[in-house]
């Protein structure tokens, strides 16, 4: 096609003379076509090729943090390569061990509770607004009542929220760009991309796999996933997930006790997630708050999505003790506060009253019952892979079991597993530079998908 | 019962109350600026304005009786004071402090986040919500009607709630239940937005992202744009704008002579200048933070007001943010998406273009020869996703919300539209950056609340929508007539449920505590929205209609203009 100059019409053709361009197909044709009398303009065409959109390229500078994140985050990416493996095979019952999406139904008492909220908001006696942002009284206290009991934690210092993922970030939003922070390696992805995001890191080193300006702490067998804080330099935060996803592990009561005596003598603070608490086996804590000290530094993020089946329905807490302060005294409550306030909306009031019932006797009995479940599913694929002879972490305390393949790329152990048994897993690597070497095989699904991958990994590997 | 006297000499203005013990009471003069900060969430830290009396009096609206450790105390200023606090070594001020019932308090080393102490006060509205409960205390008979904060009151429509009820209840079964949804929002609820609030604009579902709320979304902008850009806001304007640019470190500090942040373009709106700013007297931004319907001052902008506001942006190459949340109120025909106005006045079209001309071997098209001039063919080859050939306009990011229109203010759901086509200056395309953030820093909206969304866009459900947003347009037009009635001007009302009320040459907080005093009544003092906004109070439309009447029949017997 050929770039061709010509006098037009003064009249511009914008979107109000449609009339003008047909809405359908037609082939060029030349012809004598007479036109009433009327000034011609000059429009310039440009070929364009088919495939390019009309862009709007702004002045707008990109955001450079955004830049530094390598790819997409991990778990959007398992799943392009799980639709993109279903597309190849259709056929193929593919089973998903990857993502630690929850597979049972919501209590029916849980159910039921936000059904009857939901039609109470077509009333005027029931109908309710804006909630209180920092979450409903009720709930918050019953939070306080079921896992802080006796730690001294109270219902003002719950924060509800739509998730620990959300939680984190808006810790990040209130801690600015200027903190350092630590996080344990291998460690859940949304610490480290939300403190690139928030612009505390430098940029990514490939050879070691690690961003600048972090302080990765490293777990692995070898140090029984509990970092060596001898040799772990000071930061201003420190994220710590136990029971740990995706290791598995859970630290012990004289593990965190030098954690809490570690970031006292720093003036750091603990960010503590603890979305996996009641999957806890072993008599090890199951709240940073049962270590003394511990108000004065840390912080307990915690997520009834694994719990309840709340993937989707979207329910979290954040604790912030008044004893917590930044160096000048100031709470930083306060300031979690504000962001939520501000940055925030509340969580939906219908899972809110969820939450109620979770909380009661028979939701707390009933959301045992489904994680009991999950951990008998985690103990079936522990064996699984011990009998093969693979050394095999976690799965006690959490339902994820953390198997290392020696000398492999976990990319490559992620790739034959799906290929040869169509088995979706989690490699290792996603987690950070120390997770290469190991796949995280999540213990979410129904008894027999889990029997049946069970099978599969047996014709695999035998 | 032990008691804690604080002397003044020990020049105490700030109290930090980290522990909740049964110990000690303090006991202080009955401040009124005392008490209004108790409704905080953490509710025994307070600040002192001035030291008057020789002993203090903690009150806390919250609980019975509050007892207090003193852990920290450190001379600062009071919230609605503009002094810089000092800063004293904390083990400086313990020393001076007689020893019993103090318990030395851990500071961490972690400084605090500047951008957090840019911020002066509380959030506008949780502090509207603190002066509402402390009314209430002082007058516990009175009737408060709450025409503050933009609280929907009437029911959510009942095939909605069904629908929700109904998603709930699936998923205590095996075949309904559903864990982990898109972060980006539900397909056929993404596809529904894009079709029955953008249907001829060209907007795709992939281009939708279903959220919490557009508060958390603008908080969610601000992420994905960083610190390193300019920002211009309409004055007055809705708080998160500027109170979420502060945060992420955009603004620079507070200017105490304007009472605007330094780096922040303030685009003046008032009946001066029809309430649409002067672009040709505005500095360029990287981002223009436009809301219409416009909250506070109830201003829907007209199509050449925003064909203006386009022209600039492009010309500037600016993005402009673009809170629809109000759109459904309008009235008069004005634009109720940014997307129906046309890109500025130049040809760019999807795919090949060829002006022919009308032969091979004839003349070219000259100049002036009116009566036989020839005009060559289209020739076009389509892209079967765009049904329309206008130029379509990109320079735009859109937010919205199901709250008013739904009374999903507690249920939370919103949305925003980031065209494809949005580059940076670098290329990239804007909507992959906030694909990022939304799956890093976000989980999805509720499926609860996405399953009650798509039910509001079923023709049933947008008609009952609809029915309760024209309730709330009746109570608009009952409060504008009362102001009017009392002879004051009020603007707004017409295409927003917000009606703004002129109060020439008075301070707002003034008026706010005046009508509060004699009415019972809460509205919103216009400087809450920006220094813009002063000399106005902003009256919200939502309530039941009887407490409507009510107020207005208050506003007319006790509040003399």
């Amino acid at each position: 096609m050929s770039l061709i100059q010509h006098q037009l019409l003064s009249t511009s053709i914008s979107s109000s003379n449609s009339a003008f361009i047909a809405k359908t197909n037609f082939n060029l044709r030349t012809q004598n076509v007479s036109l009433p009398a009327r000034n011609i303009g000059i429009c310039k065409c440009v070929a364009t090729p088919q495939a390019e959109k009309t862009a709007y390229k702004t002045k707008v500078s990109r955001n450079e943090n955004m830049g530094k994140l390598q790819a997409g985050y991990l778990f959007p990416e398992v799943a392009r390569r799980k639709a993109a493996h279903m597309l190849k095979y259709p056929d193929a019952q593919v089973i998903s061990l990857g993502i630690g999406d929850t597979t049972e139904p919501i209590p029916e008492v849980i159910a039921s509770a936000m059904a009857k909220r939901s039609h109470e908001l077509s009333t005027l006696e029931g109908y309710s607004g804006y909630g209180a942002e920092q979450g409903e009284k009720q709930l918050r206290a019953a939070i306080a009542r079921t896992f802080y009991d006796n730690l001294d934690i109270e219902e003002g210092d719950i924060f509800v929220s739509d998730g620990a993922k959300c939680d984190i970030s808006r810790l990040q939003v209130v801690f600015g760009s200027s903190v350092t922070m630590a996080v344990q390696d291998p460690s859940y992805p949304a610490y480290v991309d939300s403190s690139v995001i928030m612009g505390q890191t430098g940029q990514f080193q490939k050879a070691i796999e690690q961003f600048a300006k972090i302080e990765y702490m490293k777990c692995t067998p070898e140090n029984g996933f509990f970092p060596d804080l001898s040799n772990t330099s000071h930061t201003d935060i420190i994220f710590f997930c136990s029971p740990n996803n995706p290791t598995g592990s859970a630290a012990s009561r004289e593990q965190l006790t030098r954690l809490v005596q570690f970031a006292k003598a720093n003036g750091s603070i603990i960010v503590y997630d603890s979305a996996y608490a009641l999957y806890m086996s072993d008599d090890n804590p199951r709240s940073i708050f049962e270590i003394p000290g511990a108000k004065e530094v840390a912080i307990e993020t915690s997520s009834f999505s694994k719990y309840a089946g709340f993937t989707g329905v979207r329910l979290g807490w954040t604790v912030i003790p008044k004893e917590l302060l930044f160096s000048d005294g100031f709470p930083v409550a306060k300031d979690f506060n504000r962001i939520v306030c501000t940055c925030f909306n509340g969580a939906s009031n219908i899972a809110q009253a969820g939450g109620l019932a979770c909380l009661s006797p028979e939701g707390l009995k009933a959301m045992r019952d489904v994680i009991g479940f999950y951990k008998e599913n985690t103990e079936i694929i522990m064996d699984t892979f011990n009998s093969l002879g693979f050394k095999v972490y976690g799965g006690k305390n959490a339902p994820y079991v953390w198997v290392h393949f020696p000398g492999q790329s976990s990319w490559d152990v992620f790739a034959e597993i799906l290929e040869k048994t169509h088995i979706v897993t989690t490699p290792g690597s996603g987690f950070g530079p120390g997770g290469e070497g190991f796949v995280r095989v999540s213990a979410f699904g129904h008894r027999k998908n889990v029997l049946e991958a069970c099978r599969r990994f047996k014709e695999l590997y035998k | 019962m032990a008691q804690q006297l604080l002397s003044r000499n020990d020049t105490v203005d700030r109290v930090v109350c980290v522990k909740d013990r049964p110990s000690l009471h303090a006991f202080t003069s009955k401040d009124w600026s005392l008490k209004k900060f108790c409704a905080w969430v953490c509710p025994l830290t307070f600040y002192m304005d001035t030291v008057e009396s020789d002993t203090y009096l903690i009150e806390s609206l919250d609980y019975e009786y509050i007892t207090v450790d003193i852990a920290c105390i450190l001379p600062t200023t009071l919230l609605t004071s503009k002094r810089e606090p000092e800063r004293v070594p904390l083990e400086q001020e313990l020393l001076k402090l007689p020893k019993e019932g103090i318990v030395a308090a851990h500071c961490t080393k972690v400084d605090r986040n500047v951008n957090l102490e840019k911020l002066q006060n509380n959030y506008l509205f949780p502090e509207i919500s603190a002066r509402e409960l402390e009314h209430i205390k002082k007058y516990p008979n009175a009737k408060v009607i709450s025409l503050g904060i933009g609280d929907t009151t009437e029911p959510i429509p009942d095939i909605v709630t069904l629908r929700m009820a109904d998603y709930a209840r699936a998923l205590s079964t095996r075949e309904g239940y559903k864990g982990y949804g898109a972060e980006q929002g539900n397909k056929a609820l993404r596809k529904a937005i894009a079709e029955t609030f953008y249907g001829d604009m060209a907007v795709k579902g992939k281009e939708v992202f279903v959220s919490d709320g557009s508060q958390c979304d603008i908080s969610r902008l601000q992420l994905l744009l960083g610190s390193n850009v300019s920002i211009a806001v309409q004055d007055p304007n809705f708080p998160a704008y500027m109170d979420s640019s502060v945060i992420i470190g955009q603004s620079g500090d507070l200017q105490e002579e304007t009472l605007k942040y330094k780096n922040i373009e303030y685009m003046t709106c008032g009946p001066q200048n029809n309430f649409f700013p002067d672009l040709s007297n505005t500095s360029r931004t990287d981002i223009l933070f436009f809301c219409s319907p416009n909250n506070p001052t109830g201003h829907a902008a007209s199509r050449e007001q925003l064909e203006q506001l386009v022209r600039f942006a492009r010309e500037n190459g600016s993005i402009i943010v673009y809170d629809s949340a109000y759109a459904a109120y309008i009235t008069d025909g004005s634009p109720r998406s940014i997307y129906e106005i046309p890109g500025a006045r130049e040809l760019r079209w999807h795919d090949c273009i060829v002006w022919a001309l009308h032969g091979a071997g004839n003349p070219p098209l000259g100049g002036g020869n009116s009566s036989t001039a020839l005009v060559g063919v289209w020739e076009f080859a389509w892209d079967t996703d765009i049904h329309h050939t206008t130029p379509i306009n990109r320079v735009a990011i859109e937010i919205s919300s199901f709250s008013k229109i739904a009374g999903f203010t507690g249920v939370r759901l919103g949305w925003t539209v980031v065209p494809e086509e949005l580059l940076y200056a670098n290329k990239v395309p804007v909507i992959n950056d906030f694909n990022r953030i939304v799956c890093t820093c976000f989980n999805g909206a509720s499926s609860i609340a996405q399953a009650g969304g798509l039910a509001c866009l079923s023709s049933e459900g947008f008609q009952a929508m609809l029915s309760v947003v024209d309730y709330y347009k009746e109570n608009a037009t009952i409060l504008l007539d009362t102001f009017a009635s009392m002879g004051l001007k009020a603007y707004g009302g017409v295409n927003a449920p917000y009606v703004w009320v002129h109060f020439p040459g008075r301070k707002s907080w003034d008026v706010f505590n005046e009508i509060l005093e004699k009415t019972h009544i809460i509205t919103v003092p216009g400087s809450g929205f920006g220094p813009g906004g002063e000399e106005y109070i902003r009256v919200t439309a939502f309530g039941h209609r009887e407490c409507i009447l009510e107020a207005s029949s208050r506003l007319r017997s006790n509040l003399c203009p």
